[in-house]
């Protein structure tokens, strides 16, 4: 992952400007054009289909259409996070993937454990209440047809 | 460590007192060369962490509309498709400007990171106006919870854009200057990991802010 990796050798005998030598331990950190290339045009799709699908009302369902969405979402994100950001299970010896394994462990449970805590509190309030109180989550079965 | 980078440096401690007979040997473990990388991706995991509570605020209170407009009244899909146009070619002519970089090439790196900045300006300025058309339409931050998050979620992404900015012109006149030094190579990987995710954290935002919420 390293562009310039000096060992502490290197710089005992002083680094000049020249870079070509420079080893990409934890495979290519820079990608290369193809890597780029795919990755862009694999967004383009994964972008263009989505806004297709919402623009254009192709499901009937509102319900289905989140879901898709949201598949199409998490595709994508996978593109960049291999195609732009070079994610790879060796990079700095498997920290950047092991803090973001941990980081997605955090979110899922921030989102998840949010979206069911606020829907049981929607689905228990009285309906006077809830009226004004309103707490009416986004994700939720019955009201994500509205 | 690879076997041949421990053995350059051991034969340099050996060949720094050559004749008295004793060996040095590193204790700890030798610490990769870009810690800085490591660290900064430790970061952006940390900001995901705000935008992932920023997102569970919108989920929670994003169809609160207090009787005022809703995500399907004011959204403009098309001015949401245009922005995220500009922050994937943004994403691809950083991309570019790495690669350049790689090949050590100081003219055409600033170029490309010129257009990124571009682009990113584009993006910003696309974002500012939907802004001020919103709050000219009365949908200000204060309407309603929904436009509240919106707008904490949205222009929380739109803040990061902005400091990528700042970062970038910084960085070119950096690059400019001092050429592609070490340090320059350190900051601009930086400022990569930084831009992609944001396009990551775009990607979120327009599906479950801008696309779920016109349904």
């Amino acid at each position: 992952m390293a562009t310039h990796a000096e060992t502490p050798a290197h710089d005992a005998h002083g680094h000049g400007h020249g870079h070509d030598d420079h080893h990409h331990e934890g495979g290519g950190h820079h990608g290369t054009m193809r890597d780029y290339v795919t990755g862009f045009i694999l967004s383009a799709i994964l972008t263009a289909i989505p806004f297709w699908l919402i623009m254009g009302d192709v499901f009937r369902s509102p319900t289905t259409a989140a879901v898709v969405v949201l598949l199409f979402a998490v595709a994508q994100i996978f593109v960049h996070m291999i195609y732009f950001l070079h994610m790879s299970p060796k990079s700095e010896g498997g920290w950047t993937m092991l803090a973001m394994i941990f980081t997605v462990v955090l979110v899922v449970i921030t989102l998840a454990g949010s979206f069911w805590v606020m829907f049981h509190l929607h689905a228990n309030m009285t309906p006077g209440l809830h009226e004004m109180n309103g707490t009416t989550p986004l994700v939720q079965p019955e009201n994500g047809a509205r | 460590m690879t076997a041949t980078t421990f053995e350059a440096a051991h034969k340099d401690a050996a060949l720094e007192k050559p004749d008295d007979g004793r060996v040095f040997f590193l204790k700890t473990e030798h610490h990769p060369e870009n810690g800085t990388l490591l660290g900064f991706w430790i970061y952006l995991m940390s900001d995901c962490l705000i935008f992932a509570v920023l997102f569970a605020c919108y989920g929670v209170l994003g169809r609160n509309y207090a009787a005022g407009p809703s995500g399907k009244d004011l959204f403009d899909l098309g001015l949401v498709a245009l922005n995220t146009t500009f922050l994937l070619f943004s994403s691809i002519t950083y991309g570019f400007a790495m690669l350049e970089m790689a090949k050590n090439r100081v003219g055409t790196t600033l170029f490309w990171l010129g257009v990124t900045g571009v682009f990113g300006a584009a993006f910003l300025g696309v974002e500012l106006y939907e802004f001020h058309h919103l709050i000219h339409e009365g949908a200000t931050p204060q309407r309603s919870a929904f436009l509240s998050s919106f707008f904490a979620l949205v222009g929380t992404h739109g803040l990061h854009v902005t400091f990528g900015m700042i970062w970038l012109v910084t960085l070119m006149f950096q690059v400019a200057q001092r050429g592609l030094i070490p340090e320059n190579r350190r900051r601009l990987l930086c400022l990569s990991m930084f831009w992609h995710f944001l396009d990551v954290v775009w990607i979120g935002v327009f599906t479950f802010v801008y696309l779920m919420g016109t349904l």
